[in-house]
């Protein structure tokens, strides 16, 4: 009985020290990073709170802003807008192949279905600024390149939500359509779409959301919408009338997550 | 005669839907000359990028290197200024209702400004460099980090809270022993998801100015040299993907 105590012992000993190295490991791991990062980029406490008031001062000229400016903004705002349309609609008209493809009860094909995800996850992770900024250097300055940038983005961002979606299904009204005799077809349309269509419609409205913001500062890689003047407005210094776009920029994101939640709830 | 609603609700909806397209194609003069030229010169991109140009693999990867410093020290300032907004924006702790609602207003503010114009503010005052993105990434993630946690806080289990107050702890001992450790661990996931957005967002500052690979692609882009190009977004494909799975995977392990 003692020898089984003290082996017991033993052994939570030696759990409470692996446990304590791999707790110091981590730490050691951490605090490495943070000094590589810090040196990497000049962090510096002091600079930082040396050049804030020239920020602070910087925001200071952009107040008031220009209101008379606001007129000239109404074209690039409905073509911000306009953008963000298109894109996500042919986006999310666009994704619906990838979608399918990419979920692993409707494609059994283990190598599509792994090739349609592997797809999907590499263009994830540029940023549709990217897109933009190649686009524009590709095809030529334009809301046609934005675009054509919101619309990769919305493709591979809705497919990865609504295929992840259509993975979870419930299998019910799949087996009773089959009992009953329907066909793929059938099965497909009673029992999928119906399943799938709300994640489908909210997703896409949520890349919507998104995609309002991004068309904003589009203009600045040159891809048209409400960032063309701003940056035009920056470059020349003409802060009051920058921050007249921003502000109605404000107004419009606002208004476009408003009518998109209330959008979702009739369609959804 | 009986009006079917449903199909007359879903037939107006369609008619809605497609009339902003037709206006949008309308209003941005596209039409199918436009993209039929348009796609096929996308895939036109993809084959000038190919090779990747592999002489500029270490200057890329360096750069790529900053984007991540950029982001670890960015997330870093935004959870540190976050986190005493987070109660400040909490409900139901026992914050005034009037601070709640200033602090959540503040937040959302911070929120819908875009990092890429904060990020242009920054490199005006601060020039140009990498010091510049991380103020820019360190002050806009305030508002998505604080959002989060004032939710994760408003959600806390009480019981603690309430045994200590029975037991006579200060408002200090509470906050110390009974709220802060029910929150650091989820306020942990949320600051590592937050820098795999804003890995993404270091990316892109460069094309303003503020340092990271973004800086390579701008110049590259703009002299039209497509292999460098190929290879910048090559390493950002391989890091980003491997940073996400670590993230996540870590995200996992602490909560």
């Amino acid at each position: 009985m003692a020898k089984k105590t003290r082996t017991e012992a033993k052994k939570l000993t030696k759990v409470f020290w692996v446990d304590r190295l791999k707790k110091i490991g981590a730490l050691a791991v951490i605090a490495i990073i943070y000094i590589w990062s810090a040196r990497g980029v000049g962090f510096n406490l002091l600079e930082i709170f040396r050049e804030l008031p020239s920020f602070f001062s910087l925001l200071g000229e952009m107040i008031p802003p220009n209101w008379a400016y606001s007129r000239r903004l109404i074209n690039p705002l409905v073509e911000t807008i306009q953008i963000a349309i298109l894109g996500t609609f042919f986006g999310a008209i666009l994704t619906i192949p990838l979608t399918l493809l990419a979920a692993n009860n409707i494609t059994r094909n283990k190598y599509i279905y792994f090739f349609a995800k592997g797809f999907m996850n590499i263009f994830r992770t540029i940023p549709e600024l990217l897109y933009a900024a190649i686009l524009v250097a590709g095809i030529g300055l334009g809301a046609f390149s934005g675009m054509l940038a919101i619309t990769i983005f919305s493709i591979v961002v809705i497919a990865k939500l609504t295929s992840e979606s259509l993975e979870a299904i419930s299998y019910g009204p799949l087996e009773a359509l089959q009992a009953v005799g329907g066909n793929k077809l059938e099965m497909i349309k009673y029992a999928v779409v119906p399943q799938i269509l709300p994640a489908y419609t909210s997703y896409s409205l949520y890349v919507f959301e998104i995609n309002i913001r991004v068309s904003t500062v589009l203009g600045l890689v040159g891809a048209g919408g409400i960032g063309v003047p701003l940056q035009t407005s920056l470059n020349l210094f003409r802060y009051q009338n920058a921050s007249m776009i921003i502000l109605v920029t404000f107004i419009l994101v606002m208004a476009i997550d408003y009518a998109s939640t209330k959008l979702r709830e009739v369609l959804v | 005669m009986k009006i079917n609603w449903q199909l007359f609700k879903r037939v107006v909806n369609l008619l809605v839907i497609l009339g902003v397209i037709i206006w949008s194609l309308e209003g941005m003069n596209i039409n199918w000359e436009r993209i039929s030229r348009g796609i096929p010169s996308i895939g036109n991109i993809i084959k000038l990028m190919f090779p990747p140009d592999m002489s500029y693999f270490s200057r890329s990867l360096s750069a790529m290197m900053e984007s991540i410093q950029i982001a670890v020290i960015g997330t870093t300032i935004a959870a540190v200024l976050a986190f005493p907004i987070s109660f400040l924006s909490a409900a139901k702790i026992g914050v005034p209702f009037w601070v709640v609602f200033l602090a959540k207003q503040i937040l959302n503010a911070i929120r819908t400004f875009p990092e890429l114009i904060l990020g242009i503010f920054f490199v005006a005052s601060y020039g140009p460099g990498p010091l510049a993105g991380v103020m820019a990434i360190g002050i806009n993630s305030i508002g998505m980090l604080g959002k989060l946690n004032s939710e994760i806080v408003e959600t806390i289990d009480r019981g603690p809270i309430e045994a200590l107050e029975a037991s006579g702890s200060n408002r200090a001992e509470v906050f110390l022993y009974a709220i802060f450790p029910q929150v650091l661990p989820q306020f942990l996931a949320t600051a590592l998801y937050r820098f795999e957005l804003n890995l993404r967002a270091a990316t892109v500052l460069g094309l303003v100015g503020a340092g990271g690979i973004g800086v390579i692609l701008l110049q590259s882009l703009q002299f039209r040299r497509w292999p460098i190009v190929g290879m910048s977004l090559l390493i950002i494909i391989v890091v980003v993907t491997i940073i996400d799975y670590s993230s996540a995977y870590i995200r996992k392990r602490i909560t």
